[in-house]
């Protein structure tokens, strides 16, 4: 009996009137958990009743706690007939369950009834009394905290990331079962939200028990996802990145990021085992700090003159140790990339490995806080890092495929009275061809595509599915990365050497942009050049990531939001046919939204996409593709070429209509370079005190060709030389591709937009904050469309929305729509969904870039410090450990590499698997400087990590600026719920994190003429939604919920029976959160201070 | 191809006051689009048509949707569906109550009922007032009438705190309300020279001090301010005595001309209708315990006194001297015993005439 519930049912408001004879209504309320139910009196003859009810206690499992929602049913009390039911209030009781969250939940929250909306409101209180549980097989996993953000969460600290968790839960969807048949549409819309509401409460218990398995407490980046599978039922399933976070003490934060966590040493035993077969986490022995609860640091010492409590002379020793590991591994990592050219890890390299590794560790065993504990698949759904976590990033990697739906065999279904959960992996043993397996084949494919890129893991991970009658599309993409090996718990990543010789001596702000994978043995054919940054280390020409631009990135001018987009048609069909038909579409979509995007990205002189995001949708007659990210010019990367027209033949008669593009085009680059700000720094710099000749020299040395001569001319020529950029018109169709490249309106003026986090070139904000949702369906009337026609329509679709956007939110010019996320389906045969999601937030034009640089600098720094408690041992060390030989100078340019498989089939389902398209790459090419005069060098690398932070990131600027509350306005009794997709909120700090906020909501209508039509049933639909949402915020003491996003939005009309449905699936994490003071400064102030202060104690 | 479905929703509900306004007025969304073309809004953001059709439907939706909040305003300050900041509260609530002078002319008076309703489409017709803003001014008079008639206490007071109204416009609805309770004739061709404001002027004075609550001691009564006092009504009738004592008349007379001559240029004729103007009032007056003549009382206003005053080329100031004598020569009287009475009745009756001696 580990948990009492106690729930009080206070008054309600507004009821609806229920008795038309008198105008009111006699309201009684049901209070159910699990099976015990209790019952208020009735309220006679009142449309705001006040029950104040006695304390109605259920004593329950705290398994059930987390799986089982409260529930809350309003009813009006008949004497002759049955009582009739007003609505329903689900309560997710999990924020409860935390020691740190909301200790009570109480509140108005709207009483929703699936067929009329929200009727009334009630006011109710809630609380848990949970008793220790120490049973080691216990079957819940209170206390693990979720959050949807997918960065380290403010005021959190994270000591170990553990890695990848997955999840997935099946069952029979109610709206299909016989009894749908009987029941009324009411009873079955609450049985499917019911049923939800269980299988996300059961899936994140299982999450939770995985995490705890691992040793970690939290869950970071929690994507959770509903497969409506119709007949074959209904899968939720859950990604997420488990982590050990200990929570920063609001007061002291700033100062006590800088303490080195000194328990998180990690075994010493270098574990060599590549990937584990089994889906048991690789789990090193337990660190003593890390699998415990978090460990609240108040006690240490904040003052923010003293320095960071670690030892001086740790650091020291650690310095010596390290470089001497790095001189004696020189030749051997040498060696070792040089056999790396091989696919596969020979015996030798899993000895250099070994060896490699045991270097690795004594350095992360001296240096580190943090560790990376990563499992089978080294995957995170993070987006964002501390600084110096990300070492490389390889490009994106992804997969897809398309599966034949079959009904979920599932033996309990008989039973459909209680809704018994099914785990489905406990199913499968049975059942080879499952969901689960499904994903374990997509995940593989990413990890090997990640491997070829010379990466041991993927970040930005995420997955998604399309549905369409029986056919399936998988889809999973991320970024190839090298991490930090100091961050990796040993022996999880199953990557060789090659990653880990290269210790970055680069400079943060463009480290992460030079080549993780082999010069020689590129995965694809790509044009490499020396970095234009540090001008040691080889960069690609492009480089696509699926992550959020790390803050550290160096950057010129704005970024904004380029999108592809694609239709196809194709031919109606049934089972494999079709599933054929669509799996031989696939890589051509990928690969023309791929050159979209490319095209548009020349187009704005710029060279770098972030944010990343592909999805196809199928329908029963056409595929849509929609890519959307943020391009930005990345000042590590060679400047973008131009584009340039071609006719067939030289003496083509439309010479003239070509030069005629071609101009259009250059105009167009020309603006797009002076409305984006793109002045990259002249190249001028490049001479001073940089150390071109000597890397330049070394890569002649390795190079198997003798390209030798000029590596930097061939940048300065880089324009219009690339094949990749030349679009050659052979017929109407490219040019109107053309055209529709050139249709794309900028902003105008005053507005930005990106799909990312930050937006790369503003971090000024102001307080002005709004998150918006928009759906629009279009349908097409014309039968006989062709490919272009449709492509025309869905690139209008789009287009109109943003310009509507852009109008409606005028008044906040000047302003930036951040973390646009656009989401297309095919709901009917010839309708196209587009649903989009972001905030638009104002900022000061005024206030120039270099203006605003002091300030949030330390903040920046601090920002980075509170997430990882390391980045000044990051910087110091990056000095010592450029003692490494350049082994390979690997040279890879910008990729169009798809590789579609060849379909196969399989015994029961049919599978088929495209392809996955790998882009860009980075290169580590490494600097010779034997650590002689160590001391001065590292004072070297300190001034610079200094300058590099003042290139922080934007959010962090954000972030850093002090507004005024958050409460812009008093006097009303609600309390102001803002949201937001973002990590954060500008000018506004999180204090608490409350929880997450999952809900499934169902609307019905069977009077959709007399409720505005569908578009107003769906506004007042989405309106009722936000609502719930920000009640139930307000309800745990929250005023915002950040990392918001509306995973699903499925609408279904039949106009003609005057009926339509719509399911909605909404997340956030709900926080409270508070103004940012003035304490603000002067705490980041002190900071620096003692950031220095560390950084000197650190170099003697 | 075509837009099936077009929505936007903003976590703070996005408005926009000047399709608010258009919404108000009973524009249909083609010519609320129209319209906002016209104003040049297209410019600002390089908006299309399409664009502009699609921001005003949204607009359109969400105001319909609020529109059932706005009938209880109270409800819109906590109410969980919109987000909307407190000052945009109060500007949706004061336009949703506003109302056109000239439509409000036509019903002031008439029984809030569905026979009037039905009466709208003329009204719309004359006034050239939508019939949907019609519809919602008058049923937002039915509204405040409905709500503040079961509801004890000051008038004004209560629709401003029910309704969240401004001072000034709580007050020209407690006219409103005072006027169609009591079905004031303000109809009449005689009476199409007066404004709303001049009744709502007129109203203000007889609430504060021909009512029930203007007395004071009956705080907190149904329909204090609504119900004239039936009691004075009923002192009024003693006033009669001024015009049926041939004494107490001449003495009147001679006490106000004496006080006039040689101040104004009307003297002689201000002398010749003496008797004639004073019967006027004193008979308004005492009839005014019929709820029929009661209806009348401004028709009666004019026609007694007004009218002849104007034939005789009165000025206004003429007008105030006349009345300023006329009221404080009866306190001379000495055998004229109904000071107070007199006194609660002239100082209406002369602000009332002020106002509406006008042309």
């Amino acid at each position: 009996m580990p948990g009492k519930l106690k729930a009080k049912i206070v008054a309600g408001r507004h009821l609806p009137v229920m008795d038309r004879a008198s105008d009111l209504t006699d309201a009684f309320v049901e209070v159910k958990f699990g099976n015990t139910t209790f019952k208020t009196d009735v309220c006679p003859k009142s449309l705001n009743p006040q029950w104040n009810s006695e304390w109605f206690k259920f004593e329950v499992d705290d398994e059930d706690l987390q799986d089982e929602p409260l529930q809350i049913t309003v009813l009006d009390h008949d004497t002759y007939s049955a009582n009739d039911a007003i609505g329903k209030v689900y309560i997710d009781i999990d924020p409860l369950l935390y020691s740190e969250a909301a200790s009570v939940i109480s509140g108005w929250f709207p009483i929703y009834d699936t067929i009329h909306g929200i009727r009334g409101e009630i006011n109710v209180i809630v609380k848990v009394e949970l008793f220790n549980d120490l049973n080691r097989f216990r079957q819940s996993s209170c206390g693990v905290k979720f959050f949807c953000t997918t960065c380290i969460p403010q005021c959190y600290r994270a000591t170990l990331v553990h890695g990848f968790v997955e999840e997935l839960v099946v069952n029979e969807d109610p709206e299909y079962q016989w009894i749908d048949r009987i029941r009324t549409p009411r009873a079955s819309n609450e049985a499917r939200q019911r049923l939800i509401s269980l299988m996300s409460g059961e899936l994140q218990r299982k999450i939770g028990l995985k995490v705890l398995e691992m040793g970690g407490n939290a869950v970071v980046g929690y994507l959770q996802c509903f497969d409506l599978e119709g007949e074959s039922g209904l899968v939720v399933r859950a990604i997420g990145t488990a982590c050990t976070l200990d929570k920063l003490s609001s007061g002291s934060a700033p100062n006590t990021n800088t303490h080195m966590h000194p328990n998180t040493a990690p075994a010493s035993n270098a574990c060599n085992s590549p990937s584990k077969d089994g889906k048991e986490p690789v789990f090193v022995e337990d660190l003593p700090s890390s699998s415990g609860p978090p460990t609240p640091f108040r006690a240490l010492p904040t003052s923010s003159s003293s320095p960071p409590p670690f030892s001086p002379s740790k650091p020291c020793s650690r310095q010596s140790s390290s470089s001497d590991t790095d001189l004696s591994l020189t030749p051997k990592t040498g060696m070792g990339s040089g056999g790396s050219a091989g696919k596969e890890a020979g015996p030798l390299r899993t000895l250099l490995r070994q060896q490699t590794q045991t270097a690795l560790e004594q350095r992360g065993a001296s240096s580190s806080g943090l560790l990376l504990n990563a499992r089978e698949f080294p995957f995170f759904t993070l987006t964002s890092f501390p600084p110096g976590f990300l070492l490389h990033v390889g490009g994106v990697v992804s997969a897809r495929s398309v599966k034949l739906l079959d009904r979920i065999h599932n033996p309990a279904l008989g039973n459909t009275r209680s809704y018994k959960l099914l785990d489905w992996n406990s199913v499968t043993a049975d059942e080879p061809e499952t969901r689960d397996a499904w994903w374990e084949e997509i995940r593989q494919e990413i990890k090997s595509h990640a491997r070829a890129l010379g990466c041991h893991a993927v970040v930005g991970y995420s997955e998604s599915t399309s549905i369409c009658e029986e056919v399936c599309i998988l889809s999973a993409s991320g970024t190839a990365a090298i991490l930090n090996p100091r961050y990796m718990r040993e022996g999880c990543l199953d990557i060789g050497c090659t990653d880990h010789r290269f210790e970055d001596p680069s400079p943060p702000s463009c480290g992460f942009c030079h080549i993780p994978y082999d010069e020689l043995n590129m995965p694809f054919p790509a044009q490499l050049t020396y970095c234009y940054h540090c001008r040691r280390q080889k960069v690609p020409d492009v480089l696509f990531t699926t992550i959020d631009l790390p803050s550290e990135a160096a950057v010129a001018g704005k970024g904004c939001l380029i999108q592809a987009r694609l239709c196809r048609l194709k031919k109606k069909a049934q089972g494999e046919t079709n599933a054929t038909a669509i799996s031989n579409l696939l890589p051509f979509m990928e690969y023309e939204l791929h050159t979209q995007l490319m095209n548009k990205l020349k187009l704005r002189s710029m060279n770098a996409l972030f944010g990343l995001h592909i999805q196809i949708s199928v329908g029963e007659n056409m595929l849509l593709g929609l890519a959307s990210a943020t391009g930005v010019y990345l000042t590590a990367l060679p400047a973008p070429g131009g584009i340039q027209i071609a006719g067939k033949t030289p003496g083509d008669l439309s010479n003239e209509h070509i030069s005629s593009i071609q101009k259009r085009i250059n105009d167009t680059i020309a603006v797009n370079k002076e409305l984006y700000q793109i002045n990259p720094p002249e190249l001028a710099e490049e001479g001073v005190g940089s150390p071109i000749p000597e890397p330049r020299h070394r890569s002649r040395l390795f190079r198997s060709h003798s390209e030798s001569s000029d590596e930097l001319s061939e940048l300065d020529l880089s324009h219009g030389k690339k094949d990749a950029f030349v679009l050659e018109i052979d017929d109407t169709d490219a040019v109107e591709d053309i055209h529709s490249l050139l249709i794309d309106a900028p902003p105008p003026t005053g507005f930005y937009s990106c799909n990312t986090e930050n937006m790369p070139g503003i971090s000024n904000w102001t307080s002005g904050v709004q998150m918006f949702t928009s759906v629009r369906v279009l349908r097409l009337s014309n039968a006989n469309l062709t490919n272009q026609g449709l492509n025309k329509i869905f690139t209008d679709l789009c287009e109109n929305l943003l310009k509507s956007f852009y109008f409606k939110l005028r008044s906040m010019i000047p302003c930036c729509l951040c973390h646009l996320n656009f989401t297309v389906a095919v709901p009917e045969e010839e309708l196209i969904q587009v649903t989009v999601t972001a905030v638009a937030m104002t900022y000061d034009k005024e206030q120039t870039q270099e203006k605003t640089a002091e300030k949030p600098v330390n903040k920046g720094s601090l920002e980075a410090e509170e997430q990882l408690q390391f980045p000044l041992e990051l910087c110091a060390d990056s000095s010592s450990s450029n003692i490494q030989t350049a082994s390979k100078i690997s040279g890879v340019a910008e990729s169009t590499n798809i590789s579609p498989r060849a379909a196969s089939v399989d015994y029961g389902s049919f599978a088929d698997r495209c392809s996955t398209w790998l882009e860009l790459l980075r290169l580590k090419a490494h600097t010779i400087r034997r650590g002689s005069v160590k001391t001065s060098r590292r004072t070297q690398s300190l001034a610079h990590s200094v300058s590099s932070l003042e290139r922080c990131s934007p959010l962090q600027e954000g972030r850093s600026r002090s507004l005024r509350s958050s409460r812009s306005f008093g006097g009303s009794s609600v309390t102001v719920v803002k949201m937001t997709p973002l990590s954060f909120l500008p000018g506004i700090r999180i204090i608490k994190y409350l929880g997450i906020i999952n809900m499934f909501f169902i609307r019905e209508t069977t009077s959709l003429r007399e409720e505005g039509g569908v578009s107003g049933f769906l506004h007042s639909f989405i309106a009722e939604v936000f609502a719930m949402v920000r009640a139930h915020v307000a309800a745990l003491g929250g005023n915002a919920v950040v990392s918001y996003s509306m995973k699903e939005c499925v609408f279904m009309e039949n106009p003609n029976k005057n009926q339509a449905q719509c399911l909605i699936n909404v997340s956030g994490d709900a926080v409270i959160c508070i103004s940012e003071t003035d304490q603000e400064s002067s705490a980041s102030t002190a900071n620096t201070g003692q950031t220095g202060g560390g950084g000197t104690d650190g170099a003697t | 191809m075509s837009v099936e479905l077009d929505v936007f929703v903003g976590n703070t509900t996005i408005m926009d006051e000047e399709v608010y306004q258009l919404w108000l007025d009973g524009y249909t969304v083609n010519d609320a689009v129209k319209v906002r073309m016209e104003g040049g809004v297209m410019d600002e953001c390089e908006a299309s048509k399409d664009v502009l059709l699609s921001d005003t439907m949204d607009q359109y939706r969400t105001f319909q949707m609020c529109e059932r909040l706005l009938h209880s305003p109270a409800k819109l300050a906590n109410q969980l569906l919109f987000q909307i900041p407190p000052h945009r509260q109060i500007m949706l609530i004061e336009r949703y109550y506003a109302f056109d002078d000239t439509f409000v002319r036509e019903v002031l008076g008439k029984k809030l009922s569905k026979g009037t309703k039905k009466d709208l489409d003329d009204i719309s017709a004359k006034t050239g007032v939508t019939l949907k803003s019609c519809r919602r001014q008058f049923d937002n008079f039915k509204r405040v009438f409905k709500v503040v008639e079961e509801l004890k206490g000051p008038l004004v007071e209560n629709i401003r705190q029910h309704f969240l109204l401004s001072d000034k416009l709580a007050r020209d609805y407690a006219a409103i309300v005072f006027f169609a309770n009591n079905r004031f004739e303000t109809g009449k061709r005689k009476l199409q020279y007066l404004s709303f404001q001049d009744f709502a002027f007129c109203a203000g004075q007889l609430i504060s001090n021909w009512t029930v609550g203007a007395v004071g001691e009956y705080n907190m009564v149904e329909d204090m301010d609504v119900d004239l006092d039936k009691e004075f009504l009923q002192e009024l009738k003693e006033l009669k005595i001024l015009i049926t004592d041939k004494d107490l008349l001449d003495q009147h007379k001679s006490l106000v001309c004496t006080a006039l001559r040689g101040k104004t240029k009307v003297f002689p004729e201000m002398e010749t209708s003496f008797k004639n103007l004073s019967r006027g009032l004193i008979n308004i007056a005492a009839k005014l315990t019929n709820t029929k003549d009661v209806r009348d009382f401004f028709i009666d206003l004019v026609e007694k006194f007004i009218e002849p005053c104007r034939s005789d080329r009165w000025t206004a100031a003429d007008m105030k001297l006349y009345l300023t004598h006329y009221t404080n020569s009866a306190h001379i009287l000495d055998t004229f015993k109904h000071q107070v009475v007199w006194d609660r009745y002239m100082g209406v009756v002369k602000s009332c005439i002020f106002k509406m001696y006008h042309d």
